[in-house]
C-alpha cells in the first residue's frame, strides 16, 4: 500500500522559472490497484512518478509504502521494490550487456542474492529461459544477444521482465508504450497486463489515450498544475464514457484539455 | 640481429607492463565510460611507492603496497565525483596534479630515486628462471593473472553491475544498484593495476623519475584504441586480450620508430603522432569508404547522364 500525504514539490524555488511540479499532493493506493493517470502535459504526472521513485526527494509531505517510510530514501534503495518504466525504450537496459547478463543485474541484485561476486549459475539461467519463455517473443533463444540490438518493442518488454522478476511493491509505467508502434504497443501492454494481473501487483500508469485511462486497471485519476483533480473508480467509471471524461476536465479547470494527442488517442 | 631481437623483447616486456595502464583504461574509458586523467600521476605514484618499498628491502611486498596506493587513489578521484559532484575529468585533474606533491613527497623530496642494487622481483626471478628470458616470464605471469581475475571479475554480480554503470546510467537507478559505489569500485580497480603497472616499470628501470607518468594516459589510450580496432567486437575475454596485444603492438611501432634512427628528441612528438592517427583512424576510414561510395555513385550518375546524351546525339543523326 502507497500513502502519500502533502506531498510539494517545487522546481526552480525563489528564481523566475519557479514551478510547483506538486502541490499538497493526498493519495492512496490499496494492495492490487491498477491505477491510471491521464493529465496535460506539466501536470506534474511525471514529477509525481519520480517522487515515489526517488529521483527527487519531495519539498514537504511523506510518502509510505507498505507502512515503511521511504520518503528520504536514496533511489538506489527503492528500486529494490520499486520498478519504473520509463517511455523510451532505450532508458531500462544496457545495449552492449547481453540479454543474459542485463537480466542477471536486475535480479541478483533485488532477489536477496546479492553475493557481490556471485555468479550467473546454471539455475539462475533456467529460471531466465523460463521468463523470457514468457515473453513469446524468441528471446529465450538469443541470451547472449547484446540488448543493443533488439528491437524498441522487444526492449521495453525485456525491461518489464526486468522491472518484474522479482515481484516489487509497486509498478510505475511513465507512458511505457507511446515510443512504440501500435502493433507492438498493444503487445507490450498485453504482457503488462498479464504480468500485473497474475501476480497482483499494485500498478500506476501515466497515459494519454483517454480510450485506454478508463478500459485499464480499477481507478483513474486526472492531474492538472500538480493537484489531483478527479479519482474515479467503480461504478462511477464503469459508466463513465471518454466524453464524460474529458467535460470533467474542462468542468475543473474552465478549459479545454490541451493536448490533441490525448483527444486524438481519445477512440484509440 | 642479435641487437633487432633485443629491441623487440624490450619491446615485447615494455609492452606488457604498459598493458597494465591500458586494462586500467579499459575499466575507466571502455568499461565506465569515464576519462580518468588521473593516470599520469598514479602511475608515478605506484612507482615511487614500489621503489620505496624496494629499497627498504621488499620487492614482492612493493607490488602490493603500489597496488594499495593506487587504490588510495582511485578513491579520492571517485569520491570528488560521487560524493562532491566534481566533474569526472576534472576530478582526475585535480588528483593528478595533488598527486605530483605526494609523489615528490613519497620519494624523500627528491625528483629521482635509484632502486639500483636493490633486490627486485626481477632480480628475484633471476635467481630461480636464470637465463635471457626471466624479466619476461615475470611479467607475462603477472599481465595473465591480472588478465583471468579481471575477466572472471567482470562475470560477477559486482562486476556486471560496473558494466551496466558505464553502460546505461538510467537502468542502474532503476535496478538498486548504487551507482556511487560501482564508479568507485571500478575507479579503484583501475588505478589498482596503474599502480601496479608503476611499480614493474620502476623496479625495471631500477629507478623512478618524478615525470615517469606524464603523458602515460595518452600512451594507453592509444594502446586500448589499437586492441579495440582489433579485437573491438568480440566477447570479454576477447575484448582484455585484445588490449594486451595492442599494448605490445603500440610499444613495437614505437620500437620501429626508434630502430629507423628517428632520435630520442623526437620521441613524445612520436608517439602524440601515433595516438591521433589510431584515435582517428575508425572515424576516417569512415570517412574513406564514403568518399569512395560517394564518387562511385557520381561516376555511375555522369555515365548515365552521357549515354542519354549520346543517346539523343544518335536520335538526332537518325
Amino acid at each position: 500500500m502507497l500513502i502519500m500525504t502533502g506531498v510539494n514539490k517545487t522546481f526552480n524555488a525563489g528564481t523566475v522559472n519557479e514551478r510547483k511540479a506538486l502541490c499538497g499532493v493526498d493519495f492512496t493506493l490499496k494492495d492490487g490497484d491498477f491505477v491510471t493517470i491521464v493529465g496535460s502535459n506539466g501536470a506534474g504526472k511525471s514529477t509525481l512518478f519520480n517522487v515515489i521513485s526517488g529521483t527527487y526527494y519531495v519539498d514537504f509531505g511523506r510518502i509510505l509504502l507498505d507502512g515503511r517510510d521511504v520518503t528520504y530514501l536514496p533511489e538506489y534503495k527503492r528500486s529494490a521494490f520499486i520498478g519504473h518504466l520509463f517511455q523510451d525504450p532505450l532508458k531500462g537496459t544496457a545495449p552492449h550487456m547481453t540479454i543474459e547478463e542485463n537480466l542477471a543485474v536486475a535480479y541478483l541484485h533485488s532477489s536477496g542474492k546479492n553475493r557481490i561476486f556471485g555468479r550467473i549459475k546454471k539455475a539462475d539461467r533456467e529460471f531466465f529461459r523460463e521468463k523470457l519463455s514468457e515473453l513469446n517473443m524468441g528471446l529465450e533463444d538469443r541470451m547472449k544477444t547484446p540488448v543493443g540490438i533488439l528491437s524498441g518493442g522487444q526492449r521495453q518488454a525485456l525491461t518489464l521482465l526486468m522491472a518484474t522478476m522479482v515481484t516489487p511493491s509497486l509498478l510505475l509505467l511513465d507512458e511505457h508504450t507511446a515510443a512504440l508502434d501500435p502493433a507492438t504497443a498493444d503487445k507490450v501492454l498485453e504482457l503488462t497486463k498479464k504480468i500485473v494481473r497474475e501476480r497482483e501487483i499494485s500498478c500506476l500508469m501515466i497515459t494519454h489515450n483517454m480510450h485506454q485511462a478508463l478500459s485499464l486497471g480499477n481507478r483513474t485519476i486526472m492531474m492538472d498544475s500538480g493537484r489531483i483533480l478527479l479519482d474515479v473508480s467503480g461504478e462511477e467509471r464503469n459508466r463513465m464514457s471518454v466524453q464524460d471524461l474529458l467535460d470533467k476536465f474542462a468542468e475543473s479547470t474552465g478549459e479545454a484539455l490541451d493536448n490533441d494527442r490525448m483527444l486524438l488517442g481519445g477512440n484509440g | 640481429m642479435a641487437g633487432m631481437l633485443g629491441v623487440f623483447q624490450t619491446a615485447l616486456e615494455v609492452g606488457l607492463i604498459y598493458s597494465l595502464v591500458a586494462m586500467a583504461l579499459f575499466i575507466s574509458f571502455s568499461i565506465l565510460n569515464i576519462a580518468d586523467l588521473s593516470t599520469d600521476g598514479c602511475f608515478t605514484l605506484g612507482c615511487a611507492v614500489g621503489a620505496t618499498v624496494t629499497l627498504a628491502g621488499h620487492p614482492v611486498l612493493a607490488i602490493f603496497a603500489a597496488m594499495a596506493a593506487g587504490v588510495l587513489s582511485g578513491y579520492v578521484t571517485a569520491f570528488l565525483q560521487t560524493k562532491l559532484g566534481v566533474e569526472s575529468i576534472l576530478a582526475g585533474i585535480i588528483v593528478n596534479t595533488g598527486l605530483y606533491t605526494v609523489n615528490l613527497a613519497v620519494m624523500g623530496f627528491s625528483s629521482n630515486l635509484s632502486v639500483f642494487g636493490c633486490d627486485t622481483v626481477f632480480s628475484l626471478a633471476k635467481g630461480f628462471i636464470g637465463g635471457k628470458w626471466y624479466k619476461l616470464a615475470v611479467i607475462a605471469v603477472i599481465v595473465l593473472l591480472v588478465c583471468i581475475i579481471l575477466i572472471r571479475f567482470l562475470g560477477t554480480t559486482l562486476g556486471l553491475s560496473v558494466r551496466a554503470t558505464g553502460d546505461s546510467p538510467d537502468m542502474v537507478s532503476a535496478s538498486s544498484i548504487n551507482p556511487a559505489f560501482t564508479v568507485t569500485v571500478g575507479l579503484c580497480a583501475a588505478n589498482s593495476l596503474t599502480g601496479l603497472a608503476g611499480c614493474l616499470i620502476g623496479q625495471y628501470n631500477k629507478n623512478c623519475d618524478i615525470n615517469l607518468g606524464t603523458g602515460m594516459v595518452t600512451i594507453a589510450l592509444a594502446s586500448l584504441i589499437i586492441g579495440q580496432a582489433i579485437f573491438g567486437r568480440g566477447n570479454m575475454r576477447l575484448k582484455v586480450f585484445g588490449v594486451v596485444i595492442g599494448s605490445v603492438i603500440y610499444r613495437f611501432i614505437v620500437a620501429l620508430a626508434l630502430r629507423i634512427n628517428i632520435s630520442a628528441e623526437y620521441f613524445k612528438l612520436v608517439s602524440a603522432l601515433i595516438v591521433a592517427v589510431a584515435i582517428a583512424a575508425p572515424k576516417m576510414r569512415e570517412k574513406l569508404a564514403f568518399m569512395r561510395k560517394k564518387s562511385v555513385s557520381m561516376r555511375k550518375m555522369r555515365k548515365e547522364v552521357m549515354s542519354d546524351v549520346n543517346n539523343d546525339r544518335r536520335e538526332q543523326n537518325l
